[in-house]
């Protein structure tokens, strides 16, 4: 009861009277006085307690990416540091460890629950000794749980945020890094440029592509471009669009598009669902593709043993 | 459409339209409101008649939006210049307006184009093979 009763002042803490903030001022003080007792607690049972939480990991089948050694050097260092958040108040150098961590962690395959899963052992673990020290006094127990929990439970938001803030931010990396590397535009010879998609065409991609290849154009002063899509898994009707928009917006650039690397699959798909395909210049692979192009620029290749006869 | 707000005819159109032997090049040096693209085609048309051209060329590298009107003007002169003779070639579309241009939706496939001036040129030369007066033959 009572429990409840300290959230709800606290939860309407800015609009209460001056009167009753002096009093709940008192009242957090006399909360306050106890963290310091509590983190005494903490420290002089480091030992038993890093012990417990470490085997509580091990039968929950948590971290099971990393030694027990690693596992154990690192839960010393998120005991000590949880320490000192509930001794500062401050979570900073909480947070830049977590971030510290999850960038170790993360490429060695840690999930997300189990970071959680061992911050919320841990809040556990540390619960439990309290609820045995102060057994005899509820009271007492009360009140340093009203202190405990809410660090306790912005430790483990922290935490938890740095490790998704920092799984998301590989994540972005990632995708730039995939972005920059999938949409090449090459010249393979004069005034002829290959642009070999690999992977989903999606709708922002095929901006982006397009842009690139129109760019590349001007650049190189194409007159041919052959778009090979391999290497792409799925060709459906919104790609085939975009593909339809690339060759008009090239050929508005004065440059001819062949596409290459249809397969049989694909083309059926196409046809069936009917996409109307009959304006682009379609070959079926890409040696045919460059063939054609460098035929409609003009060049010719020989072979050198051939011309040598 | 011209409006109440539209300069008075006089004003002159900021396009030059040149002869190079047996073509017109006409460049667009600024945006052309509705009323002056009008006059731009009146314009073109005229001259392409006075100095009997066997191609145009359309110079619209300096335009950065080329709207549906512009777009249906392009079109008309092709068409146009084609029932008297001429083919027509727009170069220098940039490739930011190419792109708007197909998001658009609007239809392009009646335009031949060319990247640039001298690509334009060799372009022409190709379409209008075989006409008499070939003036030349390109830089390359």
């Amino acid at each position: 009861m009572r429990l409840a009763d300290d959230e709800g002042r606290q939860d309407v803490m800015g609009q209460m009277s001056s009167q009753q903030v002096a009093d709940g001022n008192e009242q957090d003080e006399e909360d306050a006085m106890l963290l310091p007792e509590l983190v005494a607690h903490l420290r002089g049972n480091r030992g038993t307690l890093r012990e417990e939480w470490a085997s509580r990991i091990k039968e929950a089948h948590l971290l099971s990416a990393m030694t027990p050694q690693e596992v154990f050097s690192e839960v010393t260092s998120v005991y000590d540091n949880y320490v000192a958040v509930l001794e500062t108040g401050s979570v900073d150098e909480l947070r830049h460890y977590a971030r510290d961590l999850s960038e170790r962690i993360i490429p060695r395959g840690v999930e997300t629950h189990e970071v959680i899963g061992i911050v919320l052992l841990l809040r556990d673990v540390l619960a439990r000794s309290l609820f045995e020290k102060y057994r005899d006094d509820f009271e007492m127990l009360n009140r340093v749980l009203n202190a405990y929990e809410p660090a306790a439970n912005r430790i483990a938001n922290t935490v938890a945020g740095s490790f998704v803030e920092e799984r998301e931010r590989v994540i972005r990396q990632q995708q730039d890094s995939l972005r920059e590397l999938s949409t090449p535009v090459l010249q393979v010879r004069e005034r002829l440029l290959i642009l070999p998609i690999i992977g989903v065409l999606d709708r922002e991609r095929a901006h982006q592509l397009t842009d690139q290849l129109l760019r590349a154009i001007r650049a190189h002063r194409a007159r041919v471009v052959v778009i090979d899509i391999t290497g792409v898994p799925d060709v459906d009707e919104s790609v085939a669009d975009d593909l339809v928009k690339t060759v008009d917006a090239s050929r508005l650039m004065g440059a001819g598009v062949i596409i290459t690397g249809l397969s049989s699959e694909i083309a059926q798909t196409l046809v069936t669902i009917g996409v109307d395909l009959g304006k682009m210049n379609t070959v079926g692979d890409l040696q045919g593709g460059i063939e054609e192009a460098e035929h409609l620029l003009g060049f010719k290749v020989v072979r050198t043993d051939d011309a040598d006869r | 459409m011209p409006t109440a707000s539209h300069p008075p005819p006089e004003e002159p159109l900021r396009v030059s339209i040149l002869r190079q032997g047996g073509y017109l090049i006409a460049s667009i040096h600024a945006a052309l409101d509705d009323g002056q693209l009008v006059r731009f085609r009146r314009d073109l048309l005229d001259q392409i008649g006075q100095h009997r051209s066997r191609g145009v060329i359309i110079d619209v590298a300096a335009l950065d939006v080329i709207d549906s009107f512009a777009c249906h003007t392009l079109r008309t002169i092709t068409e146009v210049s084609r029932l008297r003779g001429a083919e027509t070639v727009v170069v220098g579309i940039q490739p930011d307006v190419a792109l708007a241009m197909v998001r658009l939706g609007v239809s392009v496939e009646a335009l031949a184009t060319a990247l640039d001036l001298e690509e334009g040129m060799a372009l022409l030369e190709v379409i209008t093979a075989g006409a008499v007066f070939l003036p030349g033959k390109g830089t390359r």
